[in-house]
């Protein structure tokens, strides 16, 4: 296994720049995630690595050692493409044998690697057919034994799940999860979907027009995101993102929009004073607001105007003139359209993002 | 139901019209493929008869036109088996040189930017469009600089590099048709570029390279005008300049002898089309099937 460290890596095809100034390090054995729309340099990020695409600018290191013009063949990795690229002229048998043919081991040696990993992800019953004669399921599976036969130091997966049905797509999530584990494979896991993310990695990196916006645990990613794009991307159903003007009132400061109103505790108040007058955006997670029949002081007083089951929850609309807030609420909660209820807010929970986007928590925890 | 919108009495009239008009067309094409059919069919019975009255119309039965399998009909002649092995070595050699270039050019036309790679494109199409009979004189004498006059070697050279162009464009579909990430796939498994190219898109455009190998043969079998026009010694015949020479060299063109050679000429392509119908439907240009 290896360690993987990426600096300043950049991407440039033609005018369009795939990845800009990349930095990012993988302890061996890590498993991180690479989230972002598409479209945002992922897949390159990972071409790049395995030697397919060269750099532009910037370097790879495996274990400390530049990478940057090894040969895809010497760098061990095994990747598993978005599209599973089987060859569908081969059986699944050589296909997963393929890169230890080209490494010319022994015809046992083959067989009987071939025949352990095919157990691992229990494929072993269709070794004898063609690609194009399995689900999608299967073919990710397959995919994934050609990728891990070769007993590589770095796994590379690219939208490994996109291609599966909901449920496969749980079932496989675990699979992989304990697979790595269990093989202590350094992992990126390449998605766009922020559950597969926050479900399966260790570390996630969130990428945005292929810059690098954040890179930490699922944990702190949802908790402290440190600018709007990590806010709006991490967290379903999505944050509220209401744009206020920052105003003084007796002492106070005050969010305020058209036909709305909210005052903050003390919490952000050094970060926002000298913001006094401008635009800001105020970030509310719906499941951390909480609603109440009784006035409540800190509470935002609003009418329902929308329900939605969820199944688990419900989601409660309002709207204060152009302002919407979407609050999830627990199922026992009887709401319905019309009430007027008060929303509160739970002050550690609240966000504030400055005109450039930036999370003041994070300007506070800086400082 | 009084106002039912099936009326009994016109759809049986919409049914003759129907059938009126399917008589029509096979009437036409019946007539149309006639002179096709009449011809091919004067070959196979002229091949075999003894007499012909007005010199085409034949007559009686006989083997006598076949004499030509085991003695030249002129002492000048070559023996028939010579002639027939250059028509294979022709056939084969022009097959050959086309699927290796076309091949290969494909290939990186299909995969790899380079300068001129669109004007090369472009030109490989002009060139097909080309009527390949307005290069007869400078092919004459690039040929007699090389040295190639008179040999197989020239006119394999000459009909491949006509059909070279028409392949390249057939194969370039088959090899575009190709996802990259199967090629990548391949790189990143431990290939080299050149085990990813005959181990995974060989095989991949495999259809394709059929195709192309049966347009060339045939037209290497088919090949007439280079062979008489640049090839004479009869050690280098060729069965086309063998049907050219009785048509030509008698002051009475043989009848007989000319349909006997012309289908023993025949034989060979159609025991081929007999034997791979099947696998030829399946064919379809620029169609990688099945797979993922
Ligand atoms: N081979 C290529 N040639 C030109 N542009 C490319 C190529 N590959 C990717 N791009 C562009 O780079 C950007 C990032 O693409 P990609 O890495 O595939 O995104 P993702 O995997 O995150 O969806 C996109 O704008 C895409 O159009
Ligand atoms: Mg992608």
């Amino acid at each position: 296994m290896a360690s993987l460290r990426l600096e300043g890596l950049t991407k440039r095809f033609g005018n369009v720049v795939a990845v800009n100034g990349l930095s990012l390090a993988v302890d061996d054995g890590g498993f991180i995630a690479l989230l972002g729309p598409s479209g945002c340099g992922k897949t390159t990020t990972l071409l790049m690595i395995a030697g397919i695409y060269r750099p532009t600018a910037g370097k790879i290191y495996f274990d400390d050692v530049l990478m940057n013009d090894v040969a895809p063949k010497d760098r061990y990795v095994g990747l598993v493409f978005q599209s599973y690229a089987l060859y569908p002229h081969m059986t699944v048998f050589q296909n997963i044998a393929f890169p230890l043919r080209l490494a010319k081991r022994s015809r046992e040696e083959i067989e009987r690697k071939v025949k352990e990993v095919a157990a691992l992800t229990k494929i072993e019953k269709l070794l004898a057919r063609r690609p194009g004669q399995l689900s999608g399921g299967q073919q990710q599976r397959v995919a994934l034994c050609r990728a891990l036969v070769k007993e590589p130091e770095i796994l590379l997966l690219d939208e490994p799940l996109s291609n599966l049905d909901a449920r496969l797509r749980i079932e496989t999530r675990a699979e992989i999860k304990r697979l790595q584990r269990e093989l202590g494979i350094t992992t990126i896991l390449v998605t766009h979907d922020q559950v597969e993310a926050m479900t399966m990695a260790e570390r996630i990196a969130v990428m945005h027009d292929g810059v690098l916006q954040q890179y930490d645990p699922p944990g702190v990613l949802y908790d402290r995101p440190k600018n709007l794009f990590v806010a709006s991307f991490i967290g379903d159903p999505p944050m509220n993102l209401v744009p206020v003007r920052v105003l003084e009132q007796g002492g106070r400061l005050i969010l305020s929009a058209d036909g709305f109103q909210f005052s903050l505790g003390e919490e952000l108040r050094e970060g926002l004073s000298p913001l006094v007058g401008q635009e800001v955006v105020l970030g509310l997670r719906p499941e951390d607001l909480l609603l109440s029949r009784e006035e409540r002081p800190e509470g935002i007083p609003g009418e329902v105007f929308l329900t939605e089951p969820l199944g688990g929850g419900i989601l409660v609309h309002f709207a204060f003139g152009e302002v919407k807030l979407r609050v999830l609420a627990p199922r026992e909660q009887p709401v319905e359209v019309g009430d007027r209820l008060w929303i509160v807010p739970q002050g550690e929970k609240v966000h504030v993002f400055g005109p450039d986007g930036r999370s003041l928590r994070e300007a506070d925890a800086a400082a | 139901m009084g106002t039912s919108r099936y009326r009994p009495g016109s759809l049986v009239r919409q049914q003759r019209k129907q059938k009126a008009l399917k008589a029509g067309m096979y009437t036409f094409l019946v007539l149309a493929s006639l002179p096709i059919i009449v011809g091919y069919l004067w070959l196979i019975v002229g091949a075999f008869s003894g007499n012909f009255v007005f010199g085409f119309v034949p007559q009686g039965f006989t083997l006598e036109n076949w004499s030509f399998l085991w003695k030249p009909p002129s002492p000048a002649w070559p023996n028939i088996w010579r002639t027939v092995l250059n028509t294979f070595i022709l056939a084969f050699g022009v097959t050959a040189v086309v699927v290796v270039v076309s091949t290969l050019g494909a290939y990186v036309i299909s995969r790899m930017q380079f300068p001129g790679r669109s004007l090369i494109l472009a030109s490989t199409l002009i060139l097909h469009a080309f009527p390949a009979i307005t290069l007869l004189i400078a092919l004459y004498y690039i040929l007699r600089i090389l040295g190639l006059l008179d040999t197989l070697i020239g006119v394999i050279l000459v009909r491949a590099g006509l059909m070279v162009p028409f392949s390249i464009w057939v194969m370039k579909g088959f090899f575009d048709d190709v996802p990259w990430d199967i090629e990548m796939s391949a790189l990143v498994d431990g290939a080299t570029r050149f085990q990813t190219f005959w181990r995974v898109m060989l095989p991949l455009v495999g259809p394709g390279i059929a195709a192309i190998a049966i347009f060339a043969f045939m037209s290497g079998w088919a090949e007439f005008i280079f062979l008489v026009t640049f090839v004479r010694s009869p050690d280098a015949w060729t069965l086309t300049s063998y049907i050219n020479a009785i048509i030509g060299n008698y002051r009475f063109t043989n009848y007989g002898l000319l349909a006997a050679v012309s289908l023993f000429y025949m034989v060979p392509v159609l025991l081929f089309f007999l034997f791979t119908q099947k696998f030829l439907m399946r064919v379809t240009v620029g169609g990688l099937k099945g797979g993922r």
